[in-house]
Formats: structure tokens, sequence, C-alpha cells
């Protein structure tokens, strides 16, 4: 057995979490402050995760520059997520969030100001007050470095209340009890290269998006989709997986994410003719439409001839006019990288942009108390023992087929909370832990040694390259069937490919070479799942546009995409109901109607 | 004169080279200092030539075009590639600075040098070893503290002005270039917090809202702690996000002189 030669520490907790971003940090001390002993895995120092490059704010009715109710954020998320979103969990986050984001201030977010000193708030794509009458002032913002601001203030909390962290820990495999229940799991530290198996009775995956699965993303090197490997390789299934958003505005070349915030504060696109092209596409909404519309529109202009630039293949994104002094005190960050990555003095030109991958709305299917769920028999929302997620890993679903601007960072704090209470509820502190079955590691150790001494053809960076590529260029804005069963035959090619993968590096400290053959692994499940959850899906819904299906199709596709991917990367489907029904009677269901901005 | 020589197994080597592809258009040199701890290897100095018409502009891109298409085992930190995280903090040609947001062209001329930031523990290669600077971070209690109850329904009010005090302060993103800058944190990092730590305190100290505020003085009062601060200035010289360390301890030490009376 292979399992022989590895020494594996033990450590025994009431929960792990696995990552910390905004969403593992706020349930990391959300679980510390109730006595439950908690450990957080991550790979990356916390302040390093990729919350961090959040920009343009959270998402609250606070009504602080203006009247403003829970319940028309409630209706533009479910109009936002084109009728995909569960309406549940919608209310539920939607309704906590002042709460939430009042917490953050308390917390010691320094959220920019109004003239009465209360918290600012900006105007973000799809948001509006009375039901689509008004625009609304709903994002609350920390100048451009709202991401920042948050990240931080969680990771000090988290000081504050004595948090365990282990830092540039990666989580290999999940480990389960007999009776399918997860129980922990196995991670390699980086700096010593010992691995450690953390049990504990419920395992909380924060680990993020994947949109490093593409060639063109805003998302950091370590956007991985580490917990989409994690659970598809425990024969769980993602939910969702064909609806990736991609941002209107990251910069030409260098893909860096410039905020929808620009936009909000009163920048606009321009194509090669000088036209303010979104008022033919959202006559209310313009600029200010959601992110798959805008998108969709930028590439119909470029695909039209319409493009700037020597090869007519970008946008302009204009802020001149806003002026030094706003440019300075609102979007100082975004001024700084247009200047480091376009080499644009943004009072003087204009930001040269692409929709850019930025999102994944799909992910791991949960409740909205975090609790990861799975379809048995006639039940589709049956609980997975010991299981919890959070974050863009997960998919509650509050995003539906398209993300809002500003509701992820909402997402985090909201369910990063609830799956803290939730967990204080269900667990008692110190419970004592059931012994594992003495094979619980063995699949685990078996790949680790298999990927540690892997003497294929193919360096990682080559198959890396070969599935961005291909996701790039056949699971893009517009799809057609075409060209996703190219893709298809493309990606199972290149996951077949990693049989043959070549690790260069045999050290055991700090070997990035095989941490990023594991993230690869992750990836190509991501990968794989996403491309098969597009071909299958015969409609157009929120970020999945079908050119050969461009309606949206109720009757037969008002459902969430399950998906399971095997270990040769074999994709079979599922389906679960949307969640219609709200949660209390404070809020009626928004029931489906035409999307228009 | 006393004569200071390194340990026999720090001193640097020569190392590998690895010339450029074939047909390689505009090539570069760059110059990586490489240490494996699990070998007794003395660390080495590689020498990579890689070619910039296929390459990003920045340094960022000409690492990870090393590690993905010459040699799969440099290693480095990296995420987020666009100066917010922190991570790739190294040493290009002699300035303490992030990767990512440093471009190729703006080296000095010839050879560009890589090493890690400067008077850290290696771990490998540019990866420094940084719990120390993290566990200094953390006993300065770098959060709000306050001792009035936050009001239960709404944010604490705190006017722009007074927002505004805390800019060029909470940007600090820790990547420890300054720190790693200053000959001061070089000799006593152990008992002295350096700078990135001494201008998270001062964000804290002038946050209207915390009411900790003398006591986080008093903490701070100390020969080692903040006093081994010289105004060097090499942390402001060389902070890559444009922040400005050496004047938040001036300022730190000004509270303590007007506080003194």
């Amino acid at each position: 057995m292979a399992g022989t030669a590895y020494k594996i520490q033990e450590h025994k907790y009431d929960i792990v979490v696995v990552g910390a971003g905004g969403a593992g940090l706020r349930a990391t001390m959300g679980l510390a402050a109730t006595g439950l002993s908690t450990a957080c895995v991550t790979k990356v120092f916390p302040t390093r995760s990729h919350t961090v490059a959040a920009q343009g704010g959270i998402s609250a009715a606070l009504g602080n520059m203006g009247h403003d109710d829970w319940r028309f954020h409630f209706y533009d998320t479910v109009k936002g997520g084109d009728w995909l979103g569960d309406q549940d969990a919608i209310e539920y986050m939607c309704k906590h969030a002042p709460a939430a984001v009042i917490e953050l201030e308390h917390f010691g977010v320094p959220f920019s100001r109004t003239e009465e000193g209360r918290i600012y708030q900006r105007p973000f794509g799809g948001m509006t007050t009375d039901y689509g009458k008004g625009v609304a002032q709903r994002t609350c913002a920390a100048a451009d470095r709202t991401g920042h601001a948050i990240l931080h203030t969680l990771y000090q909390q988290a000081l504050k209340h004595h948090a365990q962290f282990y830092i540039e820990y990666f989580a290999l495999d999940l480990i389960f009890d007999q009776d399918g229940a997860c129980r922990g799991v196995l991670a390699l530290d980086l700096n010593e290269g010992t691995l450690h198996l953390f049990r504990a009775h419920g395992v909380v995956i924060a680990t993020g998006g994947y949109g490093r699965a593409y060639f063109s993303c805003t998302s950091a090197h370590t956007c991985t989709g580490d917990g989409g490997g994690l659970v598809l390789r425990a024969g769980l299934p993602l939910q969702d997986m064909e609806f990736v958003q991609f941002h209107p505005t990251g910069i030409y070349g260098a893909g860096c994410l410039i905020t929808e915030g620009v936009r909000g504060e009163g920048g606009f696109l321009t194509n090669s003719k000088g036209e303010r092209f979104m008022e033919r596409y959202a006559p209310n909404a313009k600029d200010l439409a959601s992110r798959d519309v805008v998108s969709r529109a930028m590439t119909i202009e470029i695909r039209e001839g319409r493009g700037v630039g020597e090869h007519h293949d970008h946008i302009f994104l204009n802020l001149q006019h806003l002026g030094a002094d706003t440019l300075h005190e609102k979007l100082p960050g975004i001024s700084e990288s247009a200047r480091i990555f376009a080499g644009v003095d943004v009072t003087k030109q204009p930001i040269p942009v692409l929709p850019t991958v930025h999102y994944n709305m799909g992910g791991i299917p949960t409740n909205y108390h975090g609790e990861v769920v799975r379809k048995v028999g006639d039940d589709p929302d049956r609980i997975v023992e010991g299981l919890y997620s959070i974050g863009e890993a997960a998919c509650v679903s509050v995003h539906g087929g398209n993300r809002l601007g500003s509701n992820s960072l909402l997402d985090l704090v909201v369910f990063g909370r609830a799956v803290a209470q939730r967990c204080a509820e269900t667990i008692k502190p110190d419970t004592p832990h059931k012994p594992l079955p003495a094979s619980a590691c063995d699949e685990a150790l078996t790949r680790l040694d298999g990927l540690r001494n892997a003497k294929g053809s193919l360096p990682t960076a080559q198959i890396r390259l070969d599935m961005q590529r291909t996701m790039q260029a056949d699971a893009a804005v517009f799809r057609t069937e075409k060209t996703l069963q190219e893709g298809c035959a493309k990606m199972d090619k290149v996951f077949a490919s990693f049989a043959d993968v070549r690790v260069a590096d045999r050290s055991l400290v700090w070997n990035s070479d095989l941490i990023e053959t594991y993230e690869l692994n992750n990836l190509l499940y991501n990968a794989v799942a996403t491309i098969h959850s597009a071909e299958q899906r015969h409609e157009s819904r929120g970020a999945h546009a079908r050119e050969d299906y461009p309606e949206r199709d109720d009757v037969n596709w008002m459902k969430h995409t399950l998906v399971s991917v095997d270990a040769n990367g074999k994709c079979s489907f599922d389906y679960r109901p949307v969640h219609t029904n709200t949660l209390t009677s404070d809020v009626e269901t928004v029931p489906p109607k035409k999307r228009v901005y | 004169m006393a004569e200071f020589s390194l340990p026999r197994n720090s001193r640097i080597q020569p190392g590998k080279h690895f010339p450029a592809s074939e047909g390689a258009k505009r090539t570069r040199t760059f110059r990586i200092y490489r240490w494996d701890p699990d070998t007794s290897d003395n660390p080495r100095m590689d020498t990579y030539e890689v070619d910039l018409a296929t390459c990003g502009p920045m340094v960022l891109d000409a690492l990870l075009k090393i590690k993905n298409e010459i040699d799969a085992t440099l290693t480095l930190r990296r995420s987020c590639r666009e100066g917010i995280c922190g991570s790739c903090a190294m040493n290009i040609d002699g300035t303490n600075t992030l990767a990512c947001i440093t471009a190729i062209d703006d080296c000095k001329a010839g050879d560009v040098s890589i090493h890690p930031l400067p008077h850290m523990p290696v771990v490998k290669d540019l990866v420094p070893d940084l719990t120390h600077f993290y566990a200094q971070h953390a006993s300065i209690k770098p959060w709000l503290q306050t001792k009035s109850p936050a009001p239960p329904d709404r944010e604490r009010l705190q006017s722009r002005e007074d927002r505004a005090r805390l800019d060029g302060l909470y940007e600090c993103i820790l990547c420890a270039c300054c720190s790693t800058a200053c000959p001061s944190y070089w000799w006593n990092a152990d008992r002295y917090l350096g700078p990135a730590i001494l201008l998270q305190a001062y964000r804290w100290i002038v946050d209207s809202r915390d009411e900790a505020t003398g006591e986080r003085l008093d903490e701070l009062e100390d020969p080692f702690k903040l006093y081994r601060c010289h105004t060097i200035m090499n942390c402001t010289r060389t902070c890559p996000k444009g922040l400005n360390p050496a004047k938040a301890i001036a300022n730190i030490k000004k509270l303590l002189v007007e506080r003194r009376g």
C-alpha cells in the first residue's frame, strides 16, 4: 500500500474551514467566537486571498443615500439571476444585508463616508428602487478597495478571537466515514512538506472560484476551484456550472479588473464610432445594466466591426469627465491599475477593456444555512452530513444565472455568518470523534504518491494552457451547439492527458510544481463540468447565452443542473427544482417575466 | 579593521545557465537566487535567458514564463498579479517591490537580478519565512478597540475628514517590502516592530472610532518597538503602493512627545 510510506500528523477540531477569503474568515471568526474548536486551513496567508481584489463594494439596502428597501434588493437579485436563483436564499441574504454591513463597520472596515458620516453608497449594475423604476444607491464602498478593506478587517477579527490558522497548507482530499459523512480533510504543509489529517465533525469549504480554467480572467493565479475538485472527486455533484460571469471591464490584454463602480460613478462605454452603444441595448439602465447584458452588447459591437484599437477587438471605458477629484477620492485603485497595466492616465484617456471571466455562479449546492445538499430519490435537498460550503465555491443559489455586482461580498459575509450559526446549533463543543475506517486516507495517499512521482511527457503548465485555450474559445460569452460540442471533445482530451502529466520538482518543502499540479487537476474537473453543463442546457438564461436557443425556456429549464464527474472525466446530469418559494411572508415570490433593463 | 564574512554554507555560488530557445527574438537575462532546503547545497544564482517577444510586460510574467516553460522547480509566491495581495514581494535589481507591477522595461540595463526579501530566513528560492513579521502584526492588536457600545442598528458615524486620515494607511497590503528594506529592522527585527507594523499601529491610533489610543501609545513607548526607527526612509522609498511608513512613524513619535506635554 502506498500509504505506509507517509507519516500523517493528526489534529482534532470540532470544525475545519478550508479557505481564508471573505467567506472562510467570516465563518472562522464566527465559529471561534461560539466556542467550537475551529481550524482554518488555507493555501495562502489570509490577506492574500482573492477577496482582497474586490473593488466596487458590498450591497445592502441601508438607504443612506436615498430611499431603499431590502425587498427592492430581493427583486433585483431574482431578476439579475434570470429566475434561476433560489428565492428563499435570496430573501435570507437581502434581508440580512443591512445588519451584515453594519456589523462589518462595527468590526472597523474603513468605509467611505457621506456628509452625515454614514457609509457611502454608490449605484451598481442592476440595482434599482421600486422594482426597477429608479436607480438605487445601494453598494457600500471603501473607495474602490472594498474587498481589501473587508478582508483585512475580517482577518483582524479572526486574530482578535484567537482563531487557529494553518497557513500555506494545501487541502489534498476530503475524508469521509463509512456512512458517507464528511469527517475531515487531508492537507499538505508546504513549509515542512508534511501531511496533516484534520479530523472534524464538519468541514466548511470556502475555497473560492475557478477563474483560472480560462485563459483570460480577472481571477488570481490561486483561483483554481479546489473545493469543486474536492467535492467532485468525492462523488458529489456540483450545480449550475454552465453559468460563468464575464465582467464587462477587464483591462484589455492584462485582464485585471476595472470595477463596475466606474460606471456607477458615471463612466460609460464607447465603440469605435464614439457611440454610447449601451443606450441601444438597455434603454433604461444603459451602462448600468447587469453584467451579462453589458458583456453581450460589447461582444456584439466588436463582432460587428465597431471595436476600438488597431485590431478593432476591444471597447473604451470613459471616465475622463469625472474629474481628477472624484477619481482620486472614489476610484484611486483603478486609476493606478489603468496606469500600470494599460499605460493610461484616466484623467485624460479612456481605458481599453474587454469582457473577462470573473465569477462562477455555479458551485457546490447548498441550502441557505451553508449545508451541502444532494438529490437522493425524490428528495432534492438531502443534506450531506458534515459538509458545508460558502462563498464563490458554493451555489446557494443566490446569484442564479448571473450575479449582480456587489452581491458577492455580501454573499461571503452573510453565509459565512450563517454557517457558523448553523454549526453552533448542531454541533456540541468537544464532541468525541468517532473512529475513521483504517482505509480513510488510502485513496488520497495513492493520488499523492502518483502525482509526486509523475513522470509523464506533459508539463503541468502545458496541460493548463491547453485547458485555458479550450475554455476561452468554446465556453465563451456566446455559445452554440457546434462550438460547445467541439469544446467538450477537446476538454475531454485535455482531461485525459492529465494521466501523462510530468512533475519536475521532486522536493518536499514548498513544492509549488506539485501544488500547481493538484490545482490543475481541480481546474480540469471544474472545466469539464462547466463545458458539458453548457452543452446540455438548451436555452439562454443569465450568463449562459446560446445562439441556437436564444430564448429563456422556463417550461423545460427553470431548474438547477447537477453535474457529476467520474475519475475519467465523464459527466452525468441530474436536476433540482429552483426554490421559487420565499422564506417568510415578508416578501412575495417574484414570478418569472421577460428580463429587460 | 574587523572583517566579516558569510558563513560557509551561506555563500552564494554560481548556478545553472538556461540559454534562450532557438529563434528567440528579444532576449533578456534574469539572474535568480535559488536555494533548496532539501539538499545541503549552498544557495546559487541561476541564469535564465527569456525571449521578451513572447513574454508579458512584468517581471512576474518573466518568472512565470521561466517556471512554465524552462524550469518548473523555480519557487515563488504569487496570486493576484495586480498589486493588491502582496504575495510576490521580492528584491528586484536591489529594490524590494512586487514582481507583478514591476515592468521588465523599467529594470536597470543589463541582467535583471532577483533575490528573496532581504534579511528574512529563506524557506526556498524566492519564498521568505514571514512568520515573525505576521506575529509582530498580531502583537499590536490590529483591530478596532472600543469601550462605548456600538449603536445597535446603524454604523458608527465618522466624518469625511476623520475618514480621510486613514488614507495612505489602510491601503497597506502587508507585503513586508518596507520592513525588509530597513537596516534597523535587519539588525533588531527581534524587538523592533519595523515600518509596516508601525504603519498598521498608526492606522488604529488615528481612527476616530478607536478608543484605545492611550493603550496603543503605551505599548509602543519602548526603546526597541518604536525608537529603533532612525528615519532612514528606505521604507517610504521602497513601498510599492506609494505609502509613507516613515511619516506614520514620525507621527507616532510626535504624539508621544505631545502626550508628555
